[in-house]
């Protein structure tokens, strides 16, 4: 069993705030699709298509029969501790200051040999069961963790730098007006979050769910608006420094093509809330999360976008509204690039239709606020940085892989019936 | 002739330095927080008031402050042109920018109905209510601004549109009591301390929302989130109201002034 982790103390205001150091970060541009699986939480290696050999690490060739055609696939994640040892000290910066750190082979059931972290749990050459993903550089790793389950496992020092686990954590959900963010509140707080600060706009006008929110252990309401820079501001010059996970719930969803829309004011809205919401945001926390990358064990680790799936190609159906979530997309794209070497993870869930009224009149399936609520939590425990959730956002996604030029015309030659 | 408007002016100008004429300010600040109408979400919506710096003594601009705002005509203390209703779309001269310059400084009457509105959040102002005021302070001169004083701009957050699951409940003027002031006052417009000119559940009266239908069909103005109405006397006092001046404008935030004479309040 892992020793279950403490809440932390309160910050000594006489010491300097430990500033992030990334793990070794460079890949060759093979390996890439190594981190990309492992930000999935998928444990992908290559796949010899000529001789059926699993490969590690990345090459341009099969080492055993010099074929060029290797294809990245998901193998199984069983494997046996082979041999282990506890570092005490290293060159690397990072790992310095995190001694002692235990490292080990593992024989992989699918074949190769990998050099892994271990969790503390794992005995000698006992059967492990691996996971990939990314690390504080942003590139995938192995670890090995215990076959079953053990008591306090999260709470392993080692694998809590994969993981942005909210237990302890101080989070900003932006937009507790909907359902959606007071079902993820609600979450947070099963997990363990030991505050939640919940944006709430226009204090003015009532909403579903107030006195309910309220009553959520941990929970602080706080006016926020993020369509207004000033309301963004002033509250991160109070919760700034206190940040460790942000989620944006807000939203702002109207269905209607361009052509559909008479003027461009609920675009406006839309561009508002979903892309320059997200931009206010990002100035005015991003900076103070990025230096607390490495605060403790309640260090700033996690970032969460919600962006509909057509944010990866558009649907007329909601034309407007998708092209807003593209602008959020590729914003979060460029907050990844920002926050490169912080530590801090940028975790975009991309979601099918939601089960609420503005997508009221559409065919399911359809997300439910509680499910999405509890994937963004689940995502944060596993260290996931790319979720897709709903049986529509994982037929886009995959159909994306396959052809985003194929998909594209898909949607363009959407059934009129599906309109609103 | 000329000498004695000189005499006027000059008259008033030594009242306001010597404090006998007080200028008070009815205006709330745009903040972006104050409230804004709100209209069932699938119509269009008034923007709140916003501000984005340009620069503020910083690399955009090292030497000067300044920002972009925004926001909607009818946001924050502002005023209504007769084009803002359907009934007043074809009046001449009925958009913010095309309404005579006197329109804008011109006396006011104060009907105090804060005792009322305390006791009935949907208080309507009635023909008998006003004429109960008027047996007190005098008939209303054709011409006139009348404000409907509420208290309700003491009202902040979510008391202040009282906002509930069938609408919002504040105070107003009865159809009625439109009618008799555009017909037997011709009045020069309306002003009131709520969100705007007419009663909270307006939409169900008939015609509904009397104040801006009638109001605006007889080329009537309107001033909304007014603030202040207690330190004005019932009849006396010169309201300064002039919105900005925008093309085919439907209405605009402003500063509204009041002169009062001391004596008078």
């Amino acid at each position: 069993m892992t020793d279950p982790l403490q809440r932390p103390p309160k910050k000594d205001p006489q010491k300097r705030t430990v500033l992030p150091t990334p793990p070794p970060g460079a890949r060759s541009r093979k390996a890439i699709a190594f981190s990309t699986a492992a930000a999935e939480g998928r444990l992908a290696l290559q796949n010899c298509a000529e001789c059926n050999h699993v490969i590690y690490p990345a090459r341009e060739v099969c080492p055993k029969c010099w074929s060029m055609d290797l294809q990245w696939k998901d193998i199984p994640d069983g494997g046996e501790l082979i041999a282990e040892t506890t570092l005490l000290t290293s060159v690397n910066t990072y790992f310095r200051e995190r001694m002692p750190w235990r490292i080990g082979t593992v024989r992989l059931d699918a074949g190769p040999m990998v050099l892994a972290h271990i969790h503390g749990d794992v005995g000698e050459y006992e059967r492990v069961r691996m996971i990939a993903r990314t690390d504080k550089s942003g590139q995938g790793v192995l670890m090995a963790l215990p076959e079953k389950e053990t008591a306090n496992m999260a709470d392993d020092k080692q694998l809590r730098t994969l993981t942005c686990d909210p237990k302890h954590r101080r989070v900003l959900v932006t937009d507790g007006r909907t359902q959606l963010g007071q079902c993820t509140v609600n979450a947070l707080a099963k997990a363990g979050a030991s505050k939640i600060f919940v944006g709430i706009a226009r204090e003015w006008r009532p909403y579903d769910g107030s006195a309910e929110l309220a009553a959520v252990s941990g929970v602080e309401l706080m006016p926020l608006d993020i369509t207004d820079t000033i309301s963004v501001n002033e509250l991160a010059a109070e919760i700034g420094g206190k940040t460790d996970i942000l989620i944006n719930t807000a939203e702002h969803v109207r269905p209607g093509s361009a052509m559909q829309r008479h003027g461009i004011l609920t675009a406006r809205d839309e561009m508002e809330t979903n892309y320059f919401g997200l931009m206010r945001l990002i100035q005015a926390f991003g900076p103070g999360m990025r230096g607390r990358g490495a605060d403790g064990d309640n260090s700033a680790c996690a970032w969460v976008n919600l962006l509909s799936v057509y944010a990866l190609s558009n649907w007329s159906v909601f034309g407007t509204t998708t092209a807003s979530q593209a602008a959020a997309y590729s914003l979060s794209q460029c907050l990844r690039g920002e926050f490169a070497g912080s530590g801090i993870k940028v975790v975009n869930v991309l979601f099918g239709p939601l089960e609420d009224s503005w997508r009221q009149p559409l065919p399911p399936p359809k997300v439910t606020p509680k499910r999405l609520a509890d994937a963004i939590v689940h995502a944060l425990r596993q260290g996931i940085e790319n979720v897709t959730l709903g049986p529509v956002a994982e037929d886009i996604v995959r159909r994306f892989r396959d052809d985003p030029f194929v998909l594209e015309r898909e949607l363009m030659q959407a059934p009129e019936g599906q309109a609103v | 002739m000329k000498g004695e408007k000189c005499n006027t002016l000059a008259a008033l100008a030594t009242a306001m330095s010597s404090g006998e004429v007080e200028t008070v300010d009815l205006t709330h600040t745009l903040d972006s927080d104050f409230p804004v109408i709100v209209l069932p979400p699938e119509f269009g919506q008034c923007a709140p008031f916003r501000a984005e710096v340009v620069s503020r003594y910083d690399e955009r601009g090292p030497g000067w402050y300044w920002q972009n705002i925004s926001m909607c005509e009818h946001t924050g203390t502002h005023f209504d042109a007769p084009i803002h209703w359907i009934s007043g779309k074809d009046l001449p001269n009925a958009s913010v920018d095309a309404i005579p310059a006197t329109a804008f400084v011109r006396p006011v009457c104060v009907i105090d109905c804060s005792k009322e509105c305390a006791e009935n959040e949907d208080f309507l102002l009635t023909p008998e209510f006003i004429q109960a005021w008027e047996k007190q302070h005098g008939q209303i001169p054709a011409g006139n601004w009348v404000l409907l004083r509420s208290d309700w701009s003491l009202r902040s957050g979510a008391a202040y549109l009282n906002m509930r699951e069938d609408g919002a409940h504040s105070p107003g003027p009865s159809a009625d009591a439109v009618k008799f002031l555009v017909e037997e006052r011709d009045i020069l417009g309306f002003g009131t301390e709520t969100v705007g000119t007419d009663a909270g559940q307006a939409a169900h009266f008939s015609p509904p929302y009397p104040a801006h239908h009638l109001f605006h069909g007889a080329g009537k103005y309107g001033l909304q989130c007014l603030r202040n109405l207690d330190q004005l006397p019932p009849t006396g006092a010169i309201l300064v109201c002039p919105p900005l001046k925008i093309r085919n404008g439907s209405g605009s935030p402003l500063r509204v002034l009041a002169l009062v004479e001391r004596s008078a309040a």
